[in-house]
């Protein structure tokens, strides 16, 4: 069209005038006050959140500095520290990249690239659909019954593998939703070139699928990373610690992973429950060691979850352009 | 086409784990449950799921196990979550969608998506620090600071970014096509967002306020944090007392499981409650797919 903005819009308002006769539209007006409304009170709420976090738990890092991060959990808020949290939360994470990065990817790109539309494959999409909404307490019960009891001889029971595992099960689904969906977005002619100079199906995917796709990928692994921190239900049900634990300093790895452990929802949850009494030397509160245990938590998870959305619009506007 | 066997085969094996994974869910819960009901039936009878003492209620360690305690806790919890996640997330979607200009939308909506990736522990720390003492109980006049009312408050602030997310979609999937025809016959803005977008994106709205409602009943630690009871609680209707939810009496029982006090039933209930919670959930999620599956318009 070759009609300028500015003359769509002094002849739209020309038009409107005309067929209101001038009129306010009050009834308009009002309702989208009422939708900016919605939008700010949604907005709002997070950020008192955030804010309040924040603010408490500058404190704490002013006083304790790095102590704070270095030191493992105690019951007095002058030494308890989350470094077991952070821990135990970056295992589990390494868990969910070797674990269910792969199989998840796989999996995605099979029922893409692969699966026939057969009873089959719609049986396996419908189940990963709701796999995806199965409440994280329950997979804390999977986890319990078959990874802390019944392979113990292997994870330790309750242990950090059992933990692990039971969290790159959970965030599967995720990751095979949007490996599908990035791959159904690759267009049609990049395959069809690949096989036209005589690639194998896995050569086609492989060099020409898999690439284009994979931003989309990246953003969906990044997404489950960020999930699997946060979840706090199915390790409680796992049996991670949330009062004090030892750590012997000559333990092997092995053991390590094998042993009793905690991690950074697990902390908060178990000191949302601390009594709330100053420390004696610092004077610092559980609630405002806790606020400064979100900021760590909130720090990995966020960066992860803005790393993803960033990236995903950033290739979505270049493709369309 | 050349195919090759070895890469398939390794990838369909990938797709059949979550297959796999299903199997033991079902497998494990229901078996755990089981256990449970044969259980009760060798001793106090299954009459002790329904308490119809003085004072029932939850007490799964003096083998009083009354669900109704537990699944009206959750109920009350979800409706309060939704009554506050429907009309802001609906209310933040239509925005966007219909009246934020796209520049503002850039930068909205990733930050609505952001923000749904808070993790629920803190929300229940927020619900406990803040939103239970400065808000609910000023307002309300609750006589404790956590209660069921907050909870469910707490998770509607928590589900609101996934209702305006998932209904954002929907709504801008609706064609423009059907709103120029609405402003061309004269319609205002309003009226063409009332009478013809939403009608024509209601499938999407349905699902994402049955999601919510799904995913309010499964969230569980905001429930284990601000509900106000630890593993037991008197059977209570009232939203503004303290209660307990099935969500917050499985936590609280798997935590307390390393020194089970009473008998062993007390534990293996846990099964019993994740498997009703497991049957709601997917009840709701496979409602949802039909929702969008029969109440989708084809443009």
């Amino acid at each position: 069209m070759a009609v300028s903005a500015s003359t769509v819009a002094s002849t739209r308002s020309a038009v409107e005038a005309a067929l209101t006769g001038g009129r306010r539209d009050v009834k308009g007006i009002v309702f989208a006050m009422l939708l900016v409304l919605c939008m700010l009170a949604s907005l709002l709420m997070l950020t008192v959140l955030l804010w309040d976090v924040v603010a408490q738990a500058l404190p704490v890092f002013q006083k304790r500095s790095t102590g704070f991060l270095t030191n493992e959990l105690a019951s007095s808020p002058d030494k308890a520290g989350v470094s077991q949290g952070i821990w135990g939360s970056l295992v589990i994470a390494a868990f969910v990249v070797v674990l269910a990065f792969p199989v998840g990817i796989a999996a995605g790109v099979y029922l893409e690239e692969y699966a026939t539309p057969s009873r089959l494959t719609r049986f396996i999409q419908l189940n990963i659909r709701n796999l995806a909404g199965v409440p994280s307490v329950v997979y804390g019960i999977l986890g319990l019954v078959v990874f802390v009891k019944g392979f113990d001889g292997v994870t330790g029971g309750r242990s950090v593998i059992s933990a692990g595992v039971t969290l790159a099960i959970l965030v599967l689904p995720i990751i095979i939703i949007t490996t599908a969906e990035s791959v159904r977005a690759v267009p049609s002619g990049l395959r069809e070139a690949g096989y036209g100079v005589g690639a194998t199906r896995w050569e086609a995917t492989r060099d020409h699928v898999l690439p284009y796709a994979a931003p989309g990928i990246l953003t969906g692994t990044m997404l489950a990373v960020a999930r699997a921190l946060g979840e706090a239900a199915p390790l409680l049900l796992i049996g991670a610690i949330t009062g004090r634990l030892a750590t012997a300093s000559d333990q092997g790895l092995l053991d390590q992973l094998r042993g009793k452990f905690t991690a950074m929802p697990v902390v908060i949850y178990g000191w949302a429950n601390e009594v709330n009494r100053p420390g004696k030397k610092t004077g610092l509160t559980f609630e405002q060691l806790n606020s400064a245990a979100i900021v760590v938590l909130l720090g990995l998870v966020l960066v992860l979850n803005i790393a993803a959305i960033v990236l995903r619009n950033r290739f979505e506007r270049k493709r369309q352009s | 086409m050349r195919t090759d066997g070895a890469t398939q085969r390794l990838m369909f094996a990938a797709a059949l784990t979550s297959v796999v994974i299903s199997a033991l869910i079902v497998f494990t819960l229901f078996r755990e449950a089981w256990t449970f009901v044969s259980g009760l039936l060798d001793t106090v009878g299954l009459g002790a799921l329904i308490d119809g003492g003085a004072a029932p209620g939850w007490y799964p360690r003096n083998d009083r196990f009354d669900i109704i305690t537990i699944v009206a806790g959750t109920l009350i919890v979800s409706v309060i979550s939704v009554a506050v996640a429907a009309p802001l997330g609906l209310g933040a979607a239509i925005f966007l969608s219909e009246y934020a200009s796209p520049r503002l939308r850039r930068w909205v909506k990733p930050v609505l998506e952001v923000l749904a990736g808070i993790p629920s522990v803190v929300f229940g720390f927020f619900a406990l620090r803040v939103l239970g003492p400065d808000l609910i109980k000023p307002l309300f006049g609750t006589a404790t600071n956590t209660n069921l009312l907050v909870t469910g408050v707490a998770i509607g602030i928590l589900v609101t970014p996934l209702m305006a997310s998932i209904s954002e979609d929907s709504l801008r999937a609706v064609p423009l096509s059907l709103r120029e025809a609405s402003t061309g016959l004269g319609a205002r803005r309003s009226t063409t967002v009332v009478k013809v977008v939403l009608p024509a994106a209601v499938s999407g709205i349905v699902a994402a306020l049955i999601i919510s409602v799904s995913r309010a009943i499964g969230e569980t630690m905001v429930a284990a944090l601000a509900s106000g009871r630890l593993g037991q609680s008197p059977r209570t209707f009232n939203p503004t007392e303290p209660g307990l939810t099935m969500t917050a009496a499985m936590a609280q029982l798997a935590q307390g499981s390393d020194q089970v006090v009473g008998s062993g039933l007390a534990f293996q209930s846990l099964f019993f409650v994740g498997a009703v919670l497991f049957l709601m959930t997917l009840g709701l999620n496979m409602l949802a797919a039909r929702v969008v599956r029969r109440l989708r318009n084809q443009y």
